[in-house]
Protein backbone atom coordinates (compact mmCIF):
# COMPACT_ATOMS: atom_id res chain seq x y z
CA UNK A 1 0.00 0.00 0.00
CA UNK A 2 1.41 3.32 -0.95
CA UNK A 3 1.97 5.48 2.02
CA UNK A 4 0.79 8.60 0.31
CA UNK A 5 -0.91 9.19 -2.95
CA UNK A 6 0.64 12.53 -3.52
CA UNK A 7 4.18 13.39 -2.78
CA UNK A 8 4.66 15.78 0.04
CA UNK A 9 5.10 19.33 -1.12
CA UNK A 10 8.68 20.49 -1.05
CA UNK A 11 9.35 21.95 2.30
CA UNK A 12 10.09 25.60 1.99
CA UNK A 13 11.15 27.37 5.11
CA UNK A 14 9.55 30.73 5.45
CA UNK A 15 12.33 33.31 5.60
CA UNK A 16 12.66 34.02 9.26
CA UNK A 17 14.05 37.37 10.34
CA UNK A 18 17.48 36.74 11.84
CA UNK A 19 17.35 38.01 15.35
CA UNK A 20 20.01 40.55 16.09
CA UNK A 21 22.54 39.71 18.76
CA UNK A 22 21.49 41.46 21.93
CA UNK A 23 24.04 44.01 23.10
CA UNK A 24 23.45 42.80 26.63
CA UNK A 25 25.12 39.52 25.64
CA UNK A 26 27.59 40.73 23.06
CA UNK A 27 29.28 43.31 25.25
CA UNK A 28 30.08 41.06 28.22
CA UNK A 29 31.04 38.27 25.81
CA UNK A 30 33.53 40.53 24.08
CA UNK A 31 34.89 41.75 27.42
CA UNK A 32 35.22 38.16 28.59
CA UNK A 33 37.20 37.27 25.51
CA UNK A 34 39.45 40.29 25.99
CA UNK A 35 40.07 39.33 29.62
CA UNK A 36 41.06 35.82 28.59
CA UNK A 37 43.26 36.76 25.65
CA UNK A 38 44.90 40.01 26.76
CA UNK A 39 47.50 38.29 29.00
CA UNK A 40 48.36 36.03 26.08
CA UNK A 41 48.97 39.10 23.93
CA UNK A 42 51.16 40.46 26.72
CA UNK A 43 53.23 37.28 26.55
CA UNK A 44 53.50 37.47 22.78
CA UNK A 45 54.53 41.11 22.94
CA UNK A 46 57.43 40.30 25.25
CA UNK A 47 58.62 37.23 23.35
CA UNK A 48 62.19 37.49 22.04
CA UNK A 49 61.39 35.87 18.70
CA UNK A 50 64.96 35.82 17.41
CA UNK A 51 65.97 33.88 20.48
CA UNK A 52 63.25 31.29 20.17
CA UNK A 53 65.04 28.54 18.20
CA UNK A 54 68.08 28.68 20.50
CA UNK A 55 65.91 28.43 23.63
CA UNK A 56 63.95 25.55 22.17
CA UNK A 57 67.05 23.47 21.65
CA UNK A 58 68.35 23.96 25.19
CA UNK A 59 68.37 20.45 26.64
CA UNK A 60 66.55 21.31 29.86
CA UNK A 61 63.58 22.72 27.99
CA UNK A 62 62.78 19.59 26.00
CA UNK A 63 63.29 17.43 29.09
CA UNK A 64 60.76 19.49 31.03
CA UNK A 65 58.33 19.54 28.10
CA UNK A 66 58.54 15.78 27.63
CA UNK A 67 58.03 15.20 31.33
CA UNK A 68 55.04 17.56 31.36
CA UNK A 69 53.33 15.81 28.43
CA UNK A 70 54.08 12.37 29.87
CA UNK A 71 52.85 13.09 33.39
CA UNK A 72 49.74 14.99 32.24
CA UNK A 73 48.79 12.10 29.96
CA UNK A 74 49.40 9.46 32.63
CA UNK A 75 47.46 11.55 35.14
CA UNK A 76 44.54 11.78 32.69
CA UNK A 77 44.54 8.01 32.12
CA UNK A 78 44.63 7.49 35.88
CA UNK A 79 41.73 9.91 36.28
CA UNK A 80 39.72 8.13 33.55
CA UNK A 81 40.30 4.80 35.23
CA UNK A 82 39.01 6.00 38.61
CA UNK A 83 36.99 9.08 37.71
CA UNK A 84 34.55 7.60 35.18
CA UNK A 85 33.29 4.90 37.56
CA UNK A 86 33.02 7.53 40.27
CA UNK A 87 31.00 9.79 37.98
CA UNK A 88 28.77 6.85 37.05
CA UNK A 89 28.20 6.08 40.71
CA UNK A 90 27.25 9.68 41.42
CA UNK A 91 24.93 9.93 38.42
CA UNK A 92 23.23 6.52 38.45
CA UNK A 93 23.21 5.08 41.93
CA UNK A 94 21.19 6.43 44.81
CA UNK A 95 22.99 5.93 48.05
CA UNK A 96 22.96 7.69 51.40
CA UNK A 97 25.45 10.53 51.56
CA UNK A 98 25.59 10.99 47.81
CA UNK A 99 25.41 14.77 48.11
CA UNK A 100 28.28 14.73 50.57
CA UNK A 101 30.35 12.56 48.25
CA UNK A 102 29.62 14.92 45.39
CA UNK A 103 30.80 17.85 47.49
CA UNK A 104 33.93 15.95 48.51
CA UNK A 105 34.79 15.36 44.86
CA UNK A 106 35.06 19.11 44.35
CA UNK A 107 37.39 19.64 47.33
CA UNK A 108 40.55 19.74 45.16
CA UNK A 109 38.93 22.54 43.14
CA UNK A 110 38.63 24.86 46.12
CA UNK A 111 41.77 23.75 47.91
CA UNK A 112 44.80 25.91 47.05
CA UNK A 113 47.06 23.48 45.14
CA UNK A 114 49.95 24.03 47.57
CA UNK A 115 47.71 22.92 50.41
CA UNK A 116 46.78 19.92 48.27
CA UNK A 117 50.49 19.15 47.98
CA UNK A 118 50.97 19.36 51.74
CA UNK A 119 47.91 17.17 52.26
CA UNK A 120 49.35 14.59 49.86
CA UNK A 121 52.62 14.66 51.82
CA UNK A 122 50.71 14.10 55.05
CA UNK A 123 49.23 10.94 53.53
CA UNK A 124 51.90 9.61 51.17
CA UNK A 125 55.02 11.20 52.69
CA UNK A 126 57.61 9.30 54.70
CA UNK A 127 55.79 10.11 57.93
CA UNK A 128 52.39 10.15 56.26
CA UNK A 129 49.32 8.07 57.08
CA UNK A 130 50.02 5.57 54.29
CA UNK A 131 53.51 6.57 53.15
CA UNK A 132 55.42 4.71 55.85
CA UNK A 133 53.40 1.54 55.28
CA UNK A 134 53.77 1.77 51.49
CA UNK A 135 57.51 2.13 51.89
CA UNK A 136 57.89 -0.68 54.42
CA UNK A 137 55.58 -3.13 52.64
CA UNK A 138 56.13 -2.46 48.94
CA UNK A 139 59.20 -0.24 48.92
CA UNK A 140 57.16 2.48 47.23
CA UNK A 141 58.03 6.10 47.93
CA UNK A 142 56.08 8.75 46.05
CA UNK A 143 57.51 12.16 47.04
CA UNK A 144 60.28 13.38 44.73
CA UNK A 145 59.42 10.82 42.04
CA UNK A 146 57.74 11.09 38.62
CA UNK A 147 54.93 8.91 39.99
CA UNK A 148 54.50 11.57 42.65
CA UNK A 149 54.05 14.20 39.92
CA UNK A 150 51.36 12.06 38.29
CA UNK A 151 49.58 11.61 41.62
CA UNK A 152 49.67 15.34 42.40
CA UNK A 153 48.36 16.21 38.94
CA UNK A 154 45.63 13.57 39.14
CA UNK A 155 44.52 14.86 42.54
CA UNK A 156 44.11 18.38 41.23
CA UNK A 157 42.66 17.48 37.82
CA UNK A 158 40.24 14.63 38.57
CA UNK A 159 37.30 16.82 39.66
CA UNK A 160 37.18 18.35 36.18
CA UNK A 161 36.73 14.89 34.67
CA UNK A 162 34.23 13.65 37.24
CA UNK A 163 32.04 16.75 37.02
CA UNK A 164 32.02 16.72 33.19
CA UNK A 165 31.24 13.00 32.95
CA UNK A 166 28.61 13.12 35.67
CA UNK A 167 26.91 15.98 33.86
CA UNK A 168 26.95 14.03 30.60
CA UNK A 169 25.55 10.93 32.31
CA UNK A 170 22.71 12.87 33.87
CA UNK A 171 21.89 14.42 30.52
CA UNK A 172 21.97 11.08 28.68
CA UNK A 173 18.74 9.27 27.92
CA UNK A 174 18.56 6.31 30.29
CA UNK A 175 16.05 4.48 28.08
CA UNK A 176 18.92 3.23 25.90
CA UNK A 177 20.44 1.56 28.93
CA UNK A 178 17.05 0.14 29.90
CA UNK A 179 16.55 -1.16 26.37
CA UNK A 180 19.95 -2.82 26.43
CA UNK A 181 19.08 -4.44 29.75
CA UNK A 182 15.76 -5.67 28.35
CA UNK A 183 17.62 -7.24 25.46
CA UNK A 184 19.68 -9.20 27.93
CA UNK A 185 22.83 -7.16 28.27
CA UNK A 186 24.50 -7.34 31.65
CA UNK A 187 25.22 -4.16 33.59
CA UNK A 188 28.89 -4.21 32.62
CA UNK A 189 28.13 -4.75 28.93
CA UNK A 190 25.51 -2.04 29.08
CA UNK A 191 28.06 0.30 30.64
CA UNK A 192 30.81 -0.37 28.11
CA UNK A 193 28.65 -0.72 24.99
CA UNK A 194 25.82 1.71 25.60
CA UNK A 195 26.57 4.18 28.38
CA UNK A 196 30.16 5.05 27.47
CA UNK A 197 29.45 5.66 23.75
CA UNK A 198 26.41 7.68 24.75
CA UNK A 199 28.44 10.07 26.87
CA UNK A 200 31.54 10.01 24.68
CA UNK A 201 31.49 13.76 23.91
CA UNK A 202 31.20 14.64 27.59
CA UNK A 203 33.86 12.08 28.40
CA UNK A 204 36.23 13.56 25.83
CA UNK A 205 35.55 17.10 27.01
CA UNK A 206 36.21 16.06 30.60
CA UNK A 207 39.41 14.27 29.66
CA UNK A 208 40.64 17.31 27.74
CA UNK A 209 39.90 19.62 30.68
CA UNK A 210 41.57 17.17 33.01
CA UNK A 211 44.66 16.95 30.80
CA UNK A 212 44.91 20.72 30.44
CA UNK A 213 44.64 21.23 34.19
CA UNK A 214 47.27 18.54 34.83
CA UNK A 215 49.60 20.13 32.28
CA UNK A 216 49.49 23.51 34.00
CA UNK A 217 49.74 22.11 37.53
CA UNK A 218 52.30 23.88 39.70
CA UNK A 219 51.56 24.18 43.41
CA UNK A 220 50.72 20.61 44.36
CA UNK A 221 53.53 19.29 42.17
CA UNK A 222 56.33 21.39 43.63
CA UNK A 223 55.09 20.78 47.16
CA UNK A 224 54.55 17.05 46.90
CA UNK A 225 57.04 15.94 44.23
CA UNK A 226 59.64 18.68 44.55
CA UNK A 227 61.62 20.06 41.66
CA UNK A 228 64.39 18.05 40.03
CA UNK A 229 65.26 18.30 36.33
CA UNK A 230 64.32 15.20 34.36
CA UNK A 231 62.45 13.60 37.25
CA UNK A 232 59.93 16.02 38.66
CA UNK A 233 60.59 19.37 36.98
CA UNK A 234 57.62 19.94 34.69
CA UNK A 235 57.28 22.99 32.44
CA UNK A 236 55.34 25.15 34.93
CA UNK A 237 58.10 24.56 37.51
CA UNK A 238 60.79 25.40 34.95
CA UNK A 239 58.89 28.57 34.05
CA UNK A 240 58.64 29.62 37.67
CA UNK A 241 62.35 29.17 38.30
CA UNK A 242 63.29 30.89 35.04
CA UNK A 243 61.24 33.83 36.28
CA UNK A 244 63.67 34.22 39.19
CA UNK A 245 66.52 35.19 36.91
CA UNK A 246 65.35 35.79 33.37
CA UNK A 247 61.90 37.10 32.47
CA UNK A 248 62.42 36.47 28.74
CA UNK A 249 63.38 32.85 29.30
CA UNK A 250 60.22 32.41 31.36
CA UNK A 251 58.13 33.99 28.60
CA UNK A 252 59.66 31.69 25.99
CA UNK A 253 59.06 28.59 28.12
CA UNK A 254 55.45 29.63 28.73
CA UNK A 255 54.94 30.15 25.03
CA UNK A 256 56.34 26.71 24.20
CA UNK A 257 54.01 25.09 26.72
CA UNK A 258 51.06 27.09 25.39
CA UNK A 259 51.78 26.32 21.74
CA UNK A 260 52.21 22.61 22.30
CA UNK A 261 49.12 22.28 24.47
CA UNK A 262 46.91 24.36 22.17
CA UNK A 263 48.10 22.35 19.16
CA UNK A 264 47.35 19.05 20.87
CA UNK A 265 43.97 20.24 22.12
CA UNK A 266 43.00 21.54 18.67
CA UNK A 267 44.00 18.25 17.06
CA UNK A 268 42.06 16.22 19.59
CA UNK A 269 39.05 18.43 19.35
CA UNK A 270 38.75 17.92 15.61
CA UNK A 271 39.08 14.23 16.03
CA UNK A 272 37.08 13.39 19.11
CA UNK A 273 34.71 16.13 19.86
CA UNK A 274 32.17 16.76 17.16
CA UNK A 275 31.72 20.45 17.04
CA UNK A 276 29.02 22.04 14.92
CA UNK B 1 51.55 29.89 46.40
CA UNK B 2 54.09 32.61 46.38
CA UNK B 3 52.73 34.05 43.20
CA UNK B 4 49.30 34.38 44.72
CA UNK B 5 50.69 35.81 47.93
CA UNK B 6 52.78 38.28 46.01
CA UNK B 7 49.83 39.37 43.90
CA UNK B 8 47.60 39.80 46.92
CA UNK B 9 50.25 41.63 48.89
CA UNK B 10 50.95 43.86 45.92
CA UNK B 11 47.27 44.65 45.52
CA UNK B 12 46.94 45.36 49.22
CA UNK B 13 49.92 47.69 49.18
CA UNK B 14 48.64 49.44 46.07
CA UNK B 15 45.23 49.92 47.67
CA UNK B 16 46.72 51.25 50.88
CA UNK B 17 49.05 53.60 49.08
CA UNK B 18 46.26 54.82 46.83
CA UNK B 19 44.07 55.41 49.88
CA UNK B 20 46.88 57.30 51.53
CA UNK B 21 47.39 59.57 48.54
CA UNK B 22 44.20 61.45 49.36
CA UNK B 23 45.33 62.01 52.93
CA UNK B 24 46.80 65.50 53.30
CA UNK B 25 49.07 64.26 56.11
CA UNK B 26 50.26 61.37 54.01
CA UNK B 27 52.96 63.22 52.15
CA UNK B 28 56.55 63.77 53.10
CA UNK B 29 55.86 67.42 53.87
CA UNK B 30 54.10 66.45 57.11
CA UNK B 31 53.92 68.56 60.22
CA UNK B 32 57.12 69.71 61.92
CA UNK B 33 59.27 68.41 59.04
CA UNK B 34 59.07 64.94 60.57
CA UNK B 35 58.16 61.67 58.96
CA UNK B 36 54.49 60.76 58.63
CA UNK B 37 52.16 58.72 56.50
CA UNK B 38 52.45 55.26 55.09
CA UNK B 39 55.83 53.76 54.33
CA UNK B 40 55.71 50.85 51.85
CA UNK B 41 58.55 48.43 52.30
CA UNK B 42 59.21 45.63 49.79
CA UNK B 43 61.39 43.11 51.60
CA UNK B 44 62.81 39.64 50.96
CA UNK B 45 60.80 36.78 52.46
CA UNK B 46 63.66 35.85 54.82
CA UNK B 47 63.25 39.24 56.53
CA UNK B 48 59.58 38.62 57.42
CA UNK B 49 59.97 38.11 61.17
CA UNK B 50 62.68 40.71 61.86
CA UNK B 51 61.29 43.45 59.61
CA UNK B 52 57.82 43.06 61.07
CA UNK B 53 59.34 43.82 64.47
CA UNK B 54 61.47 46.65 63.12
CA UNK B 55 58.36 48.09 61.46
CA UNK B 56 56.52 48.18 64.78
CA UNK B 57 59.50 49.83 66.48
CA UNK B 58 59.74 52.37 63.67
CA UNK B 59 56.06 53.28 64.03
CA UNK B 60 56.58 53.79 67.75
CA UNK B 61 59.63 55.96 67.12
CA UNK B 62 57.81 58.02 64.47
CA UNK B 63 54.22 58.55 65.62
CA UNK B 64 51.85 59.07 62.71
CA UNK B 65 53.59 56.59 60.46
CA UNK B 66 52.34 53.23 59.28
CA UNK B 67 54.71 50.70 57.79
CA UNK B 68 53.20 48.39 55.19
CA UNK B 69 55.20 45.35 54.08
CA UNK B 70 55.21 43.32 50.93
CA UNK B 71 57.25 40.20 51.70
CA UNK B 72 58.14 37.91 48.80
CA UNK B 73 61.06 36.46 46.91
CA UNK B 74 63.57 39.20 46.09
CA UNK B 75 63.33 38.71 42.34
CA UNK B 76 59.53 38.86 42.35
CA UNK B 77 59.74 42.13 44.30
CA UNK B 78 62.34 43.54 41.92
CA UNK B 79 60.03 42.72 38.99
CA UNK B 80 57.13 44.46 40.72
CA UNK B 81 59.23 47.56 41.43
CA UNK B 82 60.57 47.70 37.89
CA UNK B 83 57.00 47.38 36.60
CA UNK B 84 56.00 50.44 38.60
CA UNK B 85 54.66 49.16 41.91
CA UNK B 86 54.43 52.04 44.41
CA UNK B 87 57.12 51.32 47.01
CA UNK B 88 59.37 53.45 49.20
CA UNK B 89 62.00 50.92 50.23
CA UNK B 90 63.44 47.75 48.74
CA UNK B 91 65.38 45.30 50.92
CA UNK B 92 66.76 42.41 48.88
CA UNK B 93 68.36 39.11 49.84
CA UNK B 94 70.73 39.28 46.88
CA UNK B 95 73.01 41.93 45.43
CA UNK B 96 72.25 40.62 41.95
CA UNK B 97 68.52 41.24 42.36
CA UNK B 98 69.17 44.70 43.74
CA UNK B 99 71.28 45.40 40.65
CA UNK B 100 68.24 44.91 38.38
CA UNK B 101 66.49 47.73 40.28
CA UNK B 102 69.47 50.10 40.26
CA UNK B 103 70.19 49.40 36.61
CA UNK B 104 66.60 50.23 35.72
CA UNK B 105 67.17 53.59 37.41
CA UNK B 106 64.62 52.96 40.13
CA UNK B 107 66.86 53.42 43.19
CA UNK B 108 67.31 56.71 45.02
CA UNK B 109 71.02 56.63 45.85
CA UNK B 110 73.33 53.67 46.24
CA UNK B 111 72.17 50.50 48.00
CA UNK B 112 73.88 49.73 51.29
CA UNK B 113 74.51 46.28 52.74
CA UNK B 114 72.59 46.33 56.03
CA UNK B 115 72.99 42.72 57.14
CA UNK B 116 74.39 39.33 56.18
CA UNK B 117 73.13 35.80 56.38
CA UNK B 118 74.90 32.45 56.37
CA UNK B 119 73.84 28.92 55.56
CA UNK B 120 73.38 26.13 58.08
CA UNK B 121 72.34 22.51 57.61
CA UNK B 122 68.75 22.22 58.79
CA UNK B 123 67.99 18.75 60.16
CA UNK B 124 64.91 17.45 62.00
CA UNK B 125 64.98 18.31 65.72
CA UNK B 126 67.42 16.07 67.54
CA UNK B 127 69.42 15.36 64.37
CA UNK B 128 68.39 11.69 63.99
CA UNK B 129 70.92 11.00 61.22
CA UNK B 130 73.78 12.51 63.22
CA UNK B 131 74.81 14.99 60.54
CA UNK B 132 77.83 17.07 61.49
CA UNK B 133 79.01 18.59 58.24
CA UNK B 134 78.55 18.91 54.49
CA UNK B 135 80.38 15.64 53.78
CA UNK B 136 77.64 13.71 55.62
CA UNK B 137 75.07 15.01 53.11
CA UNK B 138 76.70 13.02 50.30
CA UNK B 139 75.89 9.71 52.04
CA UNK B 140 73.58 7.52 50.02
CA UNK B 141 70.96 7.17 52.72
CA UNK B 142 70.60 10.91 53.27
CA UNK B 143 67.88 12.77 51.39
CA UNK B 144 68.78 16.41 50.86
CA UNK B 145 66.74 19.41 49.70
CA UNK B 146 68.56 22.40 48.24
CA UNK B 147 67.30 25.66 46.81
CA UNK B 148 67.43 25.89 43.01
CA UNK B 149 70.52 27.58 41.59
CA UNK B 150 68.38 30.45 40.29
CA UNK B 151 67.45 31.69 43.79
CA UNK B 152 69.93 33.25 46.25
CA UNK B 153 69.95 30.42 48.78
CA UNK B 154 70.67 27.95 45.98
CA UNK B 155 73.57 29.99 44.65
CA UNK B 156 74.98 30.19 48.19
CA UNK B 157 74.54 26.43 48.67
CA UNK B 158 76.37 25.80 45.41
CA UNK B 159 79.32 27.97 46.53
CA UNK B 160 79.48 26.26 49.91
CA UNK B 161 79.39 22.76 48.40
CA UNK B 162 82.05 23.73 45.87
CA UNK B 163 84.21 25.17 48.65
CA UNK B 164 83.90 21.88 50.53
CA UNK B 165 84.40 19.81 47.34
CA UNK B 166 81.24 17.88 48.16
CA UNK B 167 79.24 16.50 45.26
CA UNK B 168 75.71 15.47 46.15
CA UNK B 169 72.48 14.72 44.37
CA UNK B 170 69.58 16.41 46.12
CA UNK B 171 66.10 14.92 45.80
CA UNK B 172 64.64 18.34 45.10
CA UNK B 173 65.70 21.88 44.13
CA UNK B 174 63.20 24.12 45.88
CA UNK B 175 61.89 27.43 44.62
CA UNK B 176 62.79 29.26 47.83
CA UNK B 177 64.39 28.74 51.19
CA UNK B 178 61.07 28.29 52.99
CA UNK B 179 60.23 25.48 50.58
CA UNK B 180 63.49 23.69 51.42
CA UNK B 181 62.89 24.22 55.13
CA UNK B 182 59.33 22.87 54.98
CA UNK B 183 60.62 19.63 53.45
CA UNK B 184 62.64 19.20 56.67
CA UNK B 185 59.82 20.17 59.03
CA UNK B 186 57.52 17.72 57.24
CA UNK B 187 60.17 15.01 57.60
CA UNK B 188 60.41 14.32 53.86
CA UNK B 189 64.14 14.98 53.70
CA UNK B 190 66.93 14.38 56.20
CA UNK B 191 68.64 17.71 55.65
CA UNK B 192 68.44 20.98 53.76
CA UNK B 193 70.76 23.93 53.33
CA UNK B 194 68.89 27.00 54.58
CA UNK B 195 69.79 30.34 56.13
CA UNK B 196 70.67 30.37 59.80
CA UNK B 197 67.77 32.77 60.40
CA UNK B 198 65.26 30.37 58.84
CA UNK B 199 66.52 27.47 60.95
CA UNK B 200 66.31 29.63 64.06
CA UNK B 201 62.76 30.74 63.26
CA UNK B 202 61.74 27.06 63.05
CA UNK B 203 63.76 26.04 66.11
CA UNK B 204 60.88 23.99 67.54
CA UNK B 205 61.10 21.45 64.72
CA UNK B 206 64.51 21.99 63.20
CA UNK B 207 68.09 21.95 64.42
CA UNK B 208 70.62 24.10 62.60
CA UNK B 209 74.02 22.46 62.15
CA UNK B 210 76.79 25.00 61.54
CA UNK B 211 79.54 24.14 59.08
CA UNK B 212 82.80 25.99 58.35
CA UNK B 213 82.35 26.29 54.58
CA UNK B 214 79.30 28.53 55.01
CA UNK B 215 81.76 31.39 55.64
CA UNK B 216 82.64 31.05 51.96
CA UNK B 217 79.07 31.67 50.89
CA UNK B 218 77.83 34.63 52.88
CA UNK B 219 74.76 36.39 51.48
CA UNK B 220 74.71 40.19 51.60
CA UNK B 221 71.38 41.97 52.03
CA UNK B 222 71.28 45.41 50.37
CA UNK B 223 68.63 48.04 51.12
CA UNK B 224 67.76 51.23 49.24
CA UNK B 225 65.13 53.97 49.13
CA UNK B 226 63.33 54.09 45.80
CA UNK B 227 63.19 56.89 43.27
CA UNK B 228 59.47 57.05 42.49
CA UNK B 229 58.58 56.65 46.14
CA UNK B 230 55.14 57.90 47.23
CA UNK B 231 56.73 58.81 50.57
CA UNK B 232 60.43 59.54 49.97
CA UNK B 233 61.15 61.00 53.43
CA UNK B 234 59.48 58.01 55.09
CA UNK B 235 61.48 55.62 52.94
CA UNK B 236 64.80 57.24 53.77
CA UNK B 237 63.93 57.32 57.47
CA UNK B 238 63.09 53.62 57.41
CA UNK B 239 66.39 52.74 55.72
CA UNK B 240 68.20 54.80 58.35
CA UNK B 241 66.31 53.06 61.14
CA UNK B 242 67.15 49.58 59.84
CA UNK B 243 70.84 50.48 59.75
CA UNK B 244 70.72 52.08 63.22
CA UNK B 245 71.66 50.26 66.40
CA UNK B 246 68.05 49.42 67.22
CA UNK B 247 67.37 47.89 63.82
CA UNK B 248 70.62 45.94 63.91
CA UNK B 249 69.81 44.57 67.35
CA UNK B 250 66.58 43.03 66.07
CA UNK B 251 68.38 41.50 63.09
CA UNK B 252 71.15 40.09 65.29
CA UNK B 253 68.58 38.48 67.54
CA UNK B 254 67.06 36.71 64.53
CA UNK B 255 70.46 35.25 63.63
CA UNK B 256 71.64 37.78 61.05
CA UNK B 257 75.22 39.01 61.09
CA UNK B 258 76.37 42.62 61.12
CA UNK B 259 77.48 43.90 57.69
Amino acid sequence: MPRTDTPAPPRVRPPRPRPGIPVGLLLPAALGLVLLTLPLIGLLARTPWADLPRRLTEPGVLTALRLSLLTATLATLFCLLLGVPLAWLLARVRFPGRRLVRALVTVPLVLPPVVGGVALLLVFGRRGLLGGWLDATFGITLPFTTAGVVLAEAFVAMPFLVIAVEGALRGADQRYEEAAATLGAGRWTTFTHVTVPLVAPGLAAGAVLCWARALGEFGATITFAGNYPGRTQTMPLAVYLALETDLEAAVVLSLILLTVSVAILAALRDRWITSP
Amino acid sequence: MRRVRVALAGAAVAALVAGCGGDPAGGPAGASGGVTGTVSVFAAASLTESFTRIGRDFEAAHPGTTVVFNFAGSSALATQINQGAPADVFASAAALTMATVTEAGNADGTPATFTRNQLVIAVPAGNPKGITGLADLADRGVKVALCADQVPCGAAARSALDAASVALTPVTLEQDVKGALSKVTLGEVDAALVYRTDARAAAAKVTGVEFPESARAVTDYPIVALRDAPNPAGGRAFVEYVRSGRGQAVLAEAGFQAP
